[in-house]
């Protein structure tokens, strides 16, 4: 039996769907992510699962119990926030004490487990200091180890590093993981950011207009993205509009490539063909025909660090590629190249007009 | 680099002049006369503040007068503390419209508010002739209205300065009631702002003349008119010790609100 079950869940404000109907099970212990662009109900259902919110229909299930109607106060639910939402008027260790007050617990006890958890997440020297007198980064490791203190049988966070900066960010999300796994709390977090979801999570559900659009591992996410929408929000995608030109090759305006995953589709069929950058190989063009690759232009050269993202283009027809900054180093730009890529490694969708999502640039993720 | 004083405009230095000078020489003008003395009308004698701290009256009508401020405070901040707080959190669309309504005490005439009570706990209410004689019943009726505008600005600015709604649910989710919440989350962080509120409100009580004069109650604006009819130094004095007493409210707000200030912060993203 899951731990933690949202089914059906259905939400409106107005005109706006919030949730049109999502479905999550999660197991004990397990570390689920909702990933989304804002506005696309993440949000929402976690604020329906921590009882902020009712839903129109469908049902939370904790445990067997169903608590969709269970006030907030009386759901054993630690949440932390993404805005700063430790109480001012107390200390960082009275913050932490809080929800153990509330509980009526006996003092010492009390005090052994607020020094226990301000330990837990690196705290144990800034007891005695208010919100105002911590760094952002330390205030949400307060705000984490309040919401540990209670036990509670699932841990809610909503976007809870959005306002840190970068590297603080990195610091914290391991941080969150290694502690979630040596608790074995059940977990449930709603993040924005997929490296993020990626990085800490056991499985990554991502959302679009209210909808879980596809759920699964990280890696499973990122190698097998089974909508356009998912494939587009998770890593940097190429994404060729084609038609299937015969068995194991596409037509991809006016230009035969081959791909596996071609084979057996009818042929005319459009499609759309994803293709990750760090799976296209540039090298320069040395006069012969190509075979299967995309001979172009160098157009744009981005410095990632480890990596530099080569963008080639032929007409309307451009490629983007991931490659080692030594890889990258000779191809200035207008340095004619051909881009091709392993006929294994794209993965075609079949193309309906609605199913697209916007068009981010592969270049600015 | 040496950091250059700002420079303070001359017309500036002027205007401070002349606004100190327009209310200070009616204080210095009143402290004068307080001290002259009542046989010979010559500088200077204390024995107009001895007469006002000799008279009994003064003493009854400043006790019911800080009665009646600090019931109006209890029941101003119980009605709207809990009121604005469900506004801000639950009703924030309805914020403008009680914002307008915290105005109207200022555009009804006292003697409007006097009529109107009047008719309504005699005609609507058939309230008994021992409610409208009590001060403490009528009076602080009358004043919690005069004292809206005051608490619910001083209020509105307080909640507006705290997170309420990351506040709120961070305080439900670790498993406390709305009374919890409020007593121990929502109104430590906005006790200055309350403070203002009841030391406005205290201001307000202590000088509050027209209502409690037309309801014929005996309060300490009404002792001082009283005196002021009577006798003219006396009249002075007293008039300096309630000036002194509004004062030392003010300082007070000014005091708690530094020691609490540093403890109070804004909460929210992206500070």
């Amino acid at each position: 039996m899951p731990h933690v079950e949202l089914r059906e869940l259905y939400r409106a404000f107005g005109p706006v769907i919030a949730l049109q109907g999502i479905d999550l099970a999660l197991e004990t212990g397990e570390f689920v992510s909702l990933l989304g662009p804002s506005g696309c109900g993440k949000t929402t259902a976690l604020r329906l699962v921590a009882g902020f919110d009712q839903p129109d229909s469908g049902r939370i299930v904790v445990d067997g119990k169903d608590i969709t109607r269970t006030p907030p106060n009386k759901r054993d639910m630690g949440m932390v926030f993404q805005a700063y939402s430790l109480f001012p008027n107390m200390t960082a260790e009275q913050n932490v004490e809080y929800g153990l007050r509330i509980r009526r617990q006996a003092k010492a006890d009390r005090k052994a487990r607020v020094g226990e958890l301000l330990e837990l997440v690196g705290l144990g020297h800034a007891t005695k200091r208010y919100p105002h007198q911590l760094s952002g980064g330390m205030q949400q490791r307060v705000a984490l180890a309040r919401a540990l203190a209670i036990e509670p049988k699932v841990l809610l966070l909503d976007e809870p590093l959005s306002a840190l900066d970068a590297k603080v960010r990195v610091q914290l999300r391991e941080e969150i993981r290694r502690i979630q796994l040596e608790l074995g709390i059940t977990t449930l977090y709603v993040t924005h950011d997929q490296e993020e979801a990626l990085s800490i999570s056991d499985r990554v559900a991502v959302m679009w207009n209210g909808k879980i659009e596809q759920i699964g591992s990280p890696a499973e996410m990122y190698g097998g993205p089974a909508t356009p929408f998912v494939a587009e929000f998770i890593g940097t995608m190429n994404r060729l509009t084609a038609t299937v030109a015969d068995d194991g090759a596409i037509d991809y305006d006016g230009l035969r490539l081959p791909v596996d995953a071609a084979r057996g589709l009818p042929r005319g069929e459009r499609v759309l063909c994803l293709l990750r950058p760090e799976t296209v190989d540039v090298a320069v063009a040395d006069g012969a025909p190509p075979e299967g690759g995309l001979t172009g232009d160098v157009v744009s050269k981005i410095f990632l660090g480890a990596v530099t993202r080569v963008r080639v283009e032929d007409g309307d027809r451009n490629l983007v590629a991931d490659l080692s900054t030594s890889r990258a180093a000779p191809l200035a730009v207008g340095t004619r190249v051909v881009a091709s890529f392993p006929s294994s490694s794209p993965r075609l969708l079949a193309l309906t007009e609605d199913a697209l999502p916007p068009v981010l640039d592969p270049d600015n993720p | 680099m040496r950091l250059r004083r700002p420079q303070i405009a001359a017309s500036a230095v002027v205007w401070l002049v002349l606004g100190a000078i327009y209310f200070l020489v009616p204080l210095i003008a009143t402290l004068l006369f307080s001290l002259k003395d009542a046989q010979t009308g010559k500088c200077c004698s204390l024995s107009a503040y001895g007469v006002i701290l000799h008279d009994p009256q003064f003493w009854s009508t400043i006790k019911i007068s800080f009665r009646l401020a600090l019931e109006t405070i209890v029941i101003g901040l119980l009605l709207f503390v809990p009121t604005i707080y469900w506004v801000h959190l639950k009703l924030p669309r309805l914020r403008p419209v009680v914002g307008f309504l915290a105005l109207v005490p200022f555009v009804v005439p006292p003697i409007i508010l006097v009529v109107g009570l009047l008719k309504f706990y005699k005609d609507t209410l058939h309230a008994p002739f021992w409610f409208l004689g009590k001060p403490d019943l009528f009076l602080v009726g009358a004043y919690v209205i005069l004292a809206f505008p005051y608490i619910y600005f001083s209020l509105d600015a307080g909640f507006r300065s705290i997170d309420v709604h990351t506040l709120t649910e961070a305080s439900r989710n670790l498993g406390a009631s709305w009374r919890t919440t409020l007593t121990r989350v929502i109104l430590p962080n906005i006790r200055v702002a309350a403070l203002s509120g009841a030391f406005l409100t205290l201001a307000i009580v202590m000088g509050e003349f027209t209502i409690a004069s037309l309801s014929a109650f005996h309060t300490f604006p009404t002792y001082l008119q009283y005196i002021n009819e009577s006798q003219a130094y006396p009249a002075a004095a007293a008039t300096l010790m309630s000036f002194g007493i509004t004062w030392a409210a003010m300082l007070s707000i000014l005091l708690v609100g530094r020691r609490g200030g540093q403890r109070t912060v804004r909460v929210g993203i992206g500070r």
